[in-house]
């Protein structure tokens, strides 16, 4: 999914013209210039980590760009440990692997529009109450109203719309940082479908009544696999190539790498903040309808553990927290992460308390090294140069 | 452009400011400067800061309007209503901090906001391997050998070949007129060669240039025409040859002949002199 991965096959014909000025080279550059190389540190000088970089200056490229790559790896170690401790009590069978790809596919179908938001620079805290304001929709309008299904999408999704609009709108306007706007909004929608449901409904757990083609959109399963991951699956996939292929996706970096020189190359920074504002919303309803139609119940109060779990597995995918770099595979990746944790720890036999705790080392880790690698194969390859 | 218009040039003016002024609520920050840039020739701004460099360059790049006075594009009364109107009319601007954006690869760079797109509807994609053969090729063409990978992220380049991605990219998007604000001030003694190197390959192009600077070495070595300004007014236009080094700077640091600013500003030419500008240091200004 890494954009410059999957770029390679067609990027191949280019190194013929790559290669045509190599000639120039000499008669360009005195000797005193060393060409060719990325990484020439000056000998007794060498920073902290840039005797490393010197002797692996390849493979702290690569990973520089593609941190999913770490993500990854602990991906794997963590299932395996998980496997080994908890694979006789039953966390490898096919009920437990549904289950918590079921909890992973929520959060995730959350955590990859927020990612896409994050590496444009911007921040949706209002994704909680986005996922309670979908499940009432579908409360009121199915089990309440006696209307159809399909009605409840249509008020939820223009409910989104609204919402991400204005989160996007005051943003890009204002000039207010996200982080307060989106906190704002997330108040705002919380209290305003408690009080729409309790006034209407009388209680905060409305029973939802759905069948037929619209409900097994957002409940059925394959092999005891929920709909969720394959809606999950779907997502990642659409939202991988318009990161990594699209203009849009071209213009989301940028405009997280800095929006100034972003505007002034002709980008439009305000509508791919607006864009993105309204498809966090956008999913975090769905999430709210996914719910309400699988636990048959539309509760306003639910989906605030989203605000920060989405936002930490976008972090351990490796998404830059400031903006302006990260990848949908590694916010994919952090997202199972969190679901083998939090599915895993049950079949251990511990407390499974130690979720939080695990996933916030995970996450401090993950920051870490990524700050580290990006920092190591950016500056150091500047030295050679500059000496 | 008094003196110097007797010169004919080869080729009529891309750009000319005739009278031109700009007042920020009240205060002039550019009073009456004409200017003439032409095609093939260097032409360097020079001035101390606030001596109104910037707001000049702004006035040519579409940012500000001018409070008075006019500006002719290829001898038409032109308004640059907006950068975007000045790209229009093959103006390129590069800025001080190069506009690039260092996590962002070479490629995707060099077509930010300008991508080559191919296909329709919901699969109309980047066209990577255009984007990356071209910019490989434009960049190949400064003589900007060390960048081979286009998919390098742009941070892990030098100063110098930022700017030079900045000004590939400014050229290969049809810039007649380029203008580069200071763009060799962050840079040490040999990467400035290397923007140096590239102005004059502009040049050879036929491409006229305005080059800011506040390094009268910088400017000497490449410019043709020279405008200084002091306090947001014109203090001198002259040619390639007309002054010596210590006049230019001696009008770059307001006119005045400080003794001990000269002493002080003698010693930094005998360091700088035998690594820099080794030729045009002493003598008049880079006739050659």
């Amino acid at each position: 999914m890494n954009p410059k991965s999957t770029a390679r096959p067609a990027d191949q014909p280019t190194v013929p013209s790559a290669q045509a000025d190599i000639p120039l080279r000499d008669t360009q550059h005195p000797p005193a210039r060393q060409p060719g190389k990325a990484v020439t540190v000056r000998p007794g000088q060498d920073p902290p980590g840039a005797r490393l970089l010197k002797e692996a200056p390849v493979l702290l490229q690569r990973l520089m760009r593609a941190p999913e790559l770490g993500v990854a790896v602990a991906a794997i170690v963590i299932f395996v440990f998980f496997a080994i401790v908890g694979g006789s009590k039953g966390f490898l069978s096919l009920t437990a692997t549904a289950s918590w790809l079921n909890t992973a596919a929520q959060l995730g179908i959350i955590a990859i529009p927020l990612g896409l938001l994050m590496i444009s620079g911007s921040f949706d805290l209002s994704i909680g109450s986005m996922v309670g304001a979908g499940s009432v929709t579908v409360g009121i309008v199915t089990g309440y109203e006696h209307q159809s299904l399909w009605l409840a999408l249509v008020i939820a999704a223009g409910i989104a719309v609204l919402v991400g609009l204005g989160n996007g709108l005051l943003v890009t306007r204002t000039a207010l940082p996200s982080f307060i706007v989106s906190l704002g909004a997330n108040l705002i929608v919380a209290g305003l479908g408690l009080t729409v449901a309790l006034q209407m409904t009388g209680t905060t757990a409305i029973p939802v009544t759905a069948s037929g083609f619209a409900a097994d959109l957002f409940d059925s399963k394959w092999h005891q696999l929920s709909v969720s991951t394959f809606w999950w699956l779907g997502i990642a996939v659409a939202a991988a190539w318009v990161l990594a292929h699209t203009r849009f996706g071209n213009w989301i970096t940028a405009t997280g790498g800095d929006p100034e020189k972003a505007r002034r190359a002709g980008v439009l920074t305000g509508r791919v903040t607006i864009t993105l504002f309204i498809f966090t919303a956008l999913s975090s309803a769905f999430v709210g309808v996914l719910q309400a139609v699988q636990y048959t119940s539309g509760d306003p109060t639910t989906g605030q553990n989203y605000v920060f779990q989405a936002a930490i597995v976008v972090v351990i995918g490796g998404v830059l927290i400031s903006g302006g770099y990260g990848t949908i595979l590694g916010v994919v990746l952090g997202t199972l992460v969190y679901g083998i944790v939090n599915g895993g720890l049950f079949y251990t036999g511990w407390n499974t308390n130690y979720t939080e705790v695990l996933i916030g080392l995970l996450m401090i880790v993950a920051v870490l090294t990524n700050s580290f690698l990006r920092r190591l194969a950016l500056s150091a390859t500047k030295k050679g140069v500059t000496r | 452009m008094t003196g110097t218009t007797e010169r004919t040039p080869a080729a009529a003016p891309i750009l000319e400011l005739i009278g031109v002024s700009k007042q920020f609520s009240g205060i002039m920050a550019i009073h009456d400067v004409n200017l003439t840039v032409y095609p093939s020739e260097v032409t360097c701004l020079l001035g101390d800061n606030g001596a109104g460099k910037s707001t000049l360059i702004k006035i040519m790049s579409g940012v500000h309007q001018p409070s008075a006075g006019q500006i002719r594009i290829d001898g038409r009364r032109t308004v640059l209503s907006s950068p975007r109107v000045a790209q229009g009319f093959g103006i390129g601007t590069v800025h001080q901090d190069d506009g690039n954006l260092p996590l962002m690869s070479v490629a995707r760079n060099f077509f930010l906001g300008r991508e080559p797109v191919k296909g329709w509807g919901p699969v109309r994609r980047i066209d990577k391997r255009t984007a990356t053969e071209v910019t490989m090729r434009e960049i190949a063409a400064l003589g900007i050998t060390r960048v081979t990978d286009p998919n390098q992220p742009v941070g892990a380049l030098s100063g110098g070949e930022r700017q030079a991605l900045a000004i590939s990219r400014a050229l290969y998007f049809g810039a007649r007129l380029l203008i580069l604000d200071e763009p060799t001030s962050a840079l040490g003694v040999r990467e400035a060669g290397v923007v140096l190197r590239l102005i004059r390959q502009a040049k050879s192009r036929g491409v006229a240039i305005v080059f800011i600077t506040h390094n009268a070495h910088h400017a000497m070595s490449v410019g043709d025409r020279f405008t200084v300004l002091i306090q947001g007014e014109v203090a001198e236009q002259f040619r390639r040859g007309e002054r010596i080094k210590e006049e230019l700077l001696n009008l770059m640091a307001g006119g005045r002949e400080l003794e001990s600013m000269q002493a002080a500003l003698e010693e930094m030419h005998e360091e700088a002199s035998p690594t820099q500008v080794a030729g045009a240091a002493s003598t008049t200004i880079g006739e050659s």
